[in-house]
């Protein structure tokens, strides 16, 4: 038996301080309260209004988000966000980080990242279909990386593969600013249909609750504070506070409750996700507007004398709490005996509007609920304006000797080098579905709607040097790359799901890249028509002082209404025409050009590319066409590492050469080969199109411009090399072992 | 063909072979969940689908072996019904004794999923005979214990009688003798780490699965 002495003593400041609560915030715990909350209420409320839970330091900010749009059917607020694909179908994801977690114990860390994220989505009814990764790491040199890649790609592996749910595609990037705090996002995809969508809200007082899933166990004991925190020097001693994931469970989890959800028997369903059943049973009543009253002795549980503030606050994985509709109990039961899963009835729903917690029969928590979600902190942080970086004089710097090699640089460095080790580690083809992953190698993956001739495209993008440089352009870009991304594969962009990645907001300088890279972001989504229906804030991802560099991570969703018609990287044939879309004007600045040959670094990289929201629109419109009403298969974006970049991944994906023309005269040769002006794409058109689709095509292919968007023709496909017409030439099987060489020999230990 | 699709705890390819049978033999095979401890009636075949049963927390395949299911396959393969055992379930038929060998965790370590071309090593056989004159396919792979391990006397056995039924192009886990498929005694149960039916037209996987399921039609 637990002593409950400990818990029922009055708390004080020192005690609110140590939970991480702030003089003012324990104020507002002592008003509401009117009595000094004992250390379970103070466990309670230092969860929900910490940063994780609260978004207290954005939460006025993440305002300016457009959020709805004709096809949203839920936008922030709930587990995930929805939205209309059509036919009486939903599409519900939503994007994570397990950021911290990840870094002191990789594998458990991000599998429970994966879980976490499927469960907000399954949640809602839906059937998760694809996972999504956005990774950021350390140096390579730094002593830690290496072992810190190969943890995380084995949780995040380990996790999806056994859960069933094809992980289909990601990014995965490195840079010194991660040195100490990795990044690890991860995005969900379920389907649903529309008539069978569950929600958080909805309780009625006088309900069971019922507990599902995993018994409760003492890890994970304030996750959520830990991920408002900074780290510091042998942080690594918080490893009990990260959760351990089982991926078995939360498979049969996925089944029992879908085998549920197909019945009419929820009123309210809830993950427990961080702040474990705090934050689940809080949801349920502050969203239904009643009160909760649970037996702690009924929990189930995995380790004896657990006490009710370790019970509350323990982040033990694979649990659902829902609230049943009168009489169902029993039902609802035969089918988790089914799958072997433990389902109690922990407490009833009630009309108080209280949050009580009885253990041995003595009440150890009874506080209003509201103020848990209504009246957590909401700050309005001091901010400083961002100066963006100086543009960039090239001028300054010596022109390279040899092209050829600085495209091999390029291809073979950390950001751009193929990532084949990491995906093939990942199942990418269960559930029969994928058309297009990482193995394709599209900008987008593509997964099809069972039984459809309809695809969801998915995507995640995020250049941190752009932000770190103008997070105002940097935030805007994100948002457009997604867009392009989409647009590339054919896809009509939808709506995305975003997940900012910051470092202290308390600092004035840190608060101001937040703030606008948010304003970007909201600004480029307002023009795109791409709300943002779903996202999550990951800050205070600092050790020692020292910040990541800013990552508001993108994910993005497009729907692909025939199948037939999909663009990927492939499918290049000799003597099929390249035609590039948009504008290049050489802009090298914080472009992979600057960072891998010049080996410039932050401001000195100088000022990223400016994005022109209405050119994104309407050439992505013009991209659209091009695979939609001329049956173009291959099309890939241009962004880091330029024209020459984009060609050379599109040729080793076809296994055969380029040929492009030389730089307009007024361009040089680095700006016209690796700028990186936005809105720009590669479409190649296959020699038998020439006659289809109307003069502008044919025009296009005998060298005329087109009058009405900016796209010319810049080379064939054909030879065995990549070549730039007085640039460079390089062949396909040097560039090849440089592409695909990097990162298996990095894993090895040899470089 | 009459077929079931038996499903365990963790089984997670269980629908895409349910969706790649109704593809090919236009019917509606049957999901046996493993609790139950009978078969449905007369029934041609029977696949033990890929996945992670039990999480693989023990040995893979291991735990299913002893589900109450188990009893009722064997009694299916004894009569001479047809068992396409995919991945897990190769894992599976090996615990449950219907074939010879067990896999072993991959060579590398890591799981491994990509294209994988197969020489198909003989086309004598009911879930091969469809190939008729073509020598190489390409399945989907993605496992990570498919490292094929038998004694040297089984290994030669097996080749003997022309059990084997796919070798990798290019071995990917360290299987013995590049082996990814082998035949029971009677020719009627398959076991192959490769995902045909994730290779039936329209995904990533490509096509090369089709014709294994209509061989299967054709024999039953």
């Amino acid at each position: 038996m637990a002593d409950l002495s400990a818990l029922l003593a009055p708390q004080d400041e020192a005690s609110a301080r140590s939970h991480g609560l702030k003089p003012n915030e324990y104020q507002i715990v002592l008003d509401r309260l009117g009595r000094p909350p004992n250390l379970v209420e103070m466990g309670i409320f230092s969860v929900m209004w910490s940063e994780h839970c609260s978004y207290k330091s954005t939460r006025r900010h993440l305002g300016k988000f457009p959020t709805k749009g004709p096809r949203v059917i839920q936008g922030p607020g709930e587990n995930a966000g929805v939205v209309d694909i059509g036919d009486g179908q939903a599409c519900i994801f939503k994007m994570e980080s397990h950021n911290h977690p990840s870094y002191i114990e990789p594998r458990q860390g991000a599998g429970t990242g994966v879980g976490g994220i499927l469960r907000d989505v399954f949640t809602m009814g839906a059937r998760p279909v694809a996972l999504v990764n956005a990774l950021r790491f350390g140096d390579p040199s730094h002593p830690k990386t290496r072992s810190l890649v190969a943890g995380v790609v084995s949780g995040i592996g380990g996790y999806g593969n056994c859960v069933g749910v094809p992980t289909v595609a990601g990014e995965t990037q490195f840079h010194k600013g991660y040195n100490g705090n990795i990044l690890v996002n991860a995005m969900a995809v379920g389907l649903a249909d529309q008539n069978k969508i569950f929600y958080s809200r909805g309780a009625e007082p006088g309900n069971a609750i019922f507990y599902v899933g995993s018994k409760t166990g003492r890890d994970g004991i304030h996750g959520a504070t830990m991920a408002s925190a900074e780290f510091s020097e042998g942080d690594e001693e918080k490893r009990p506070t990260v959760q351990v994931g089982d991926p078995f469970t939360e498979k049969l989890l996925i089944e029992a409750c879908l085998e549920l959800m197909a019945t009419d028997w929820i009123q309210s369903i809830q993950d427990m996700g961080a702040a474990g059943l705090t934050s689940s049973s809080v949801e349920i009543a502050d969203k239904g507007g009643v009160g909760v009253e649970m037996d702690m002795d009924k929990v189930p549980q995995r380790e004896t004398g657990m006490t009710a503030y370790e019970i509350m606050l323990s982040e033990s994985q694979e649990r659902m709490l829902m609230v049943l509709k009168p009489g169902r109990e029993a039902d609802a039961k035969k089918i988790f005996d089914k799958w072997d899963l433990d389902a109690e009835v922990i407490g009833y729903t009630t009309d108080t509007g209280r949050l009580v917690l009885k253990q041995q029969g003595i009440v150890v928590c009874d506080i209003p609920v509201p103020p848990l979600s209504q009246d957590a902190p909401n700050y309005d942080r001091p901010w400083n304006a961002p100066k963006p970086a100086p543009a960039l004089d090239i001028s300054k710097y010596p022109e390279p000797a040899d092209y050829g090699e600085v495209l091999l640089k390029l291809m073979s460095s950390p950001d751009m080098a193929s990532k084949r080790w990491i995906w093939e580690q990942y199942d990418r083809h269960v559930m029969g579905d994928t058309i297009d992953s990482s193995q394709s190698g599209g900008d987008a993956a593509i997964v099809r709607i069972h039984g459809a001739n309809k695809a969801l495209a998915i995507c995640s993008d995020c250049n941190p040097h752009y932000v770190a440089a103008d997070p105002y352009e940097g935030g805007k870009q994100a948002v457009a790359e997604a867009y392009r991304n989409l647009s590339a594969v054919g896809a009509t962009p939808i709506a995305i799901t975003d997940n900012l990645n910051f470092g202290n907001p308390e600092k004035p300088d840190t608060m101001g890249v937040i703030v606008k890279a948010i304003e970007g972001m909201a600004e480029a989504c307002r023009v795109l028509e791409f709300p943002v229906v779903s996202g999550n804030v990951s800050l205070y991802n600092e050790t020692d002082g020292v910040g990541i560099p800013p990552t508001p991570v993108v994910g993005g969703i497009g729907l692909i209404e025939d199948l037939s018609r999909t663009a990927t990287l492939r499918g290049l044939k000799e003597g099929d025409a390249m035609l590039l879309i948009g504008d290049t004007r050489g802009h090298l600045g914080a472009s992979l050009y600057t960072r891998e040959a010049l080996g410039l670094d932050g401001s000195a990289a100088g000022a990223p590319p400016q994005v022109d929201l209405a050119v994104e629109k309407h050439h992505a419109a013009r991209v659209r066409r091009f695979i939609g009403m001329y049956g173009v298969k291959s099309v890939h974006d241009l962004s880091e590492g330029g024209l020459a970049a984009a060609a050379a991944e599109m040729a080793l994906a076809s296994n055969i050469g380029v040929r492009l023309i030389a730089p307009p005269q007024e361009l040089s040769k680095a700006g016209w080969a690796f700028g990186e002006d936005q809105a720009r794409y590669l479409v190649v058109v296959p020699q038998d199109r020439r006659e289809i689709g109307g003069n502008d095509f044919a025009d296009l292919l005998a060298g005329r411009p087109a009058d009405d968007f900016p796209c010319i023709k810049v080379g064939e496909v054909g030879g065995d090399s990549v070549r730039i017409e007085g640039v460079l030439d390089v062949p396909l099987s040097t560039l090849r072992a440089a592409y695909e060489g990097w990162l298996p020999r990095y894993m090895k230990g040899a470089s | 063909m009459k077929s079931a699709v038996i499903v365990f705890p963790g089984s997670n390819c269980d629908r895409d072979a349910q969706t790649a049978l109704r593809q090919v033999t236009g019917a509606e095979p049957a999901m046996v969940w493993h609790k139950e401890g009978a078969l449905p009636n007369k029934l041609d075949l029977i696949v033990l689908p890929g996945g992670f049963s039990y999480g693989d927390y023990l040995r893979s395949g291991a735990m299913a072996a002893a589900s109450p299911i188990g009893d009722a396959i064997r009694a299916h393969a004894a009569r001479g019904g047809y068992v396409l055992a995919i991945c897990n379930g190769f894992q599976v038929a090996t615990e449950l004794g219907l074939l010879p060998g067990a896999l072993l965790r991959n060579a590398s370590l890591n799981f491994t999923c990509r294209p994988q071309p197969l020489a198909i090593a003989t086309n004598s056989s009911a879930f091969t005979a469809g190939y008729k004159e073509q020598r190489e396919v390409s399945f989907p792979i993605a496992h990570h214990d498919g490292n094929y391990f038998a004694d040297a006397a089984t290994l030669d056995r097996l080749e003997g009688e022309g059990r084997v039924a796919f070798r990798y192009i290019g071995n990917p886990n360290g299987s013995a003798r590049d082996i990814a498929g082998v035949l029971s005694e009677n020719g009627r149960v398959l076991g192959l780490m490769p995902h045909p039916e994730r290779a039936m037209a329209g995904q990533e996987g490509g096509n090369d699965g089709v014709k294994l399921f209509e061989s299967l039609m054709a024999a039953a």
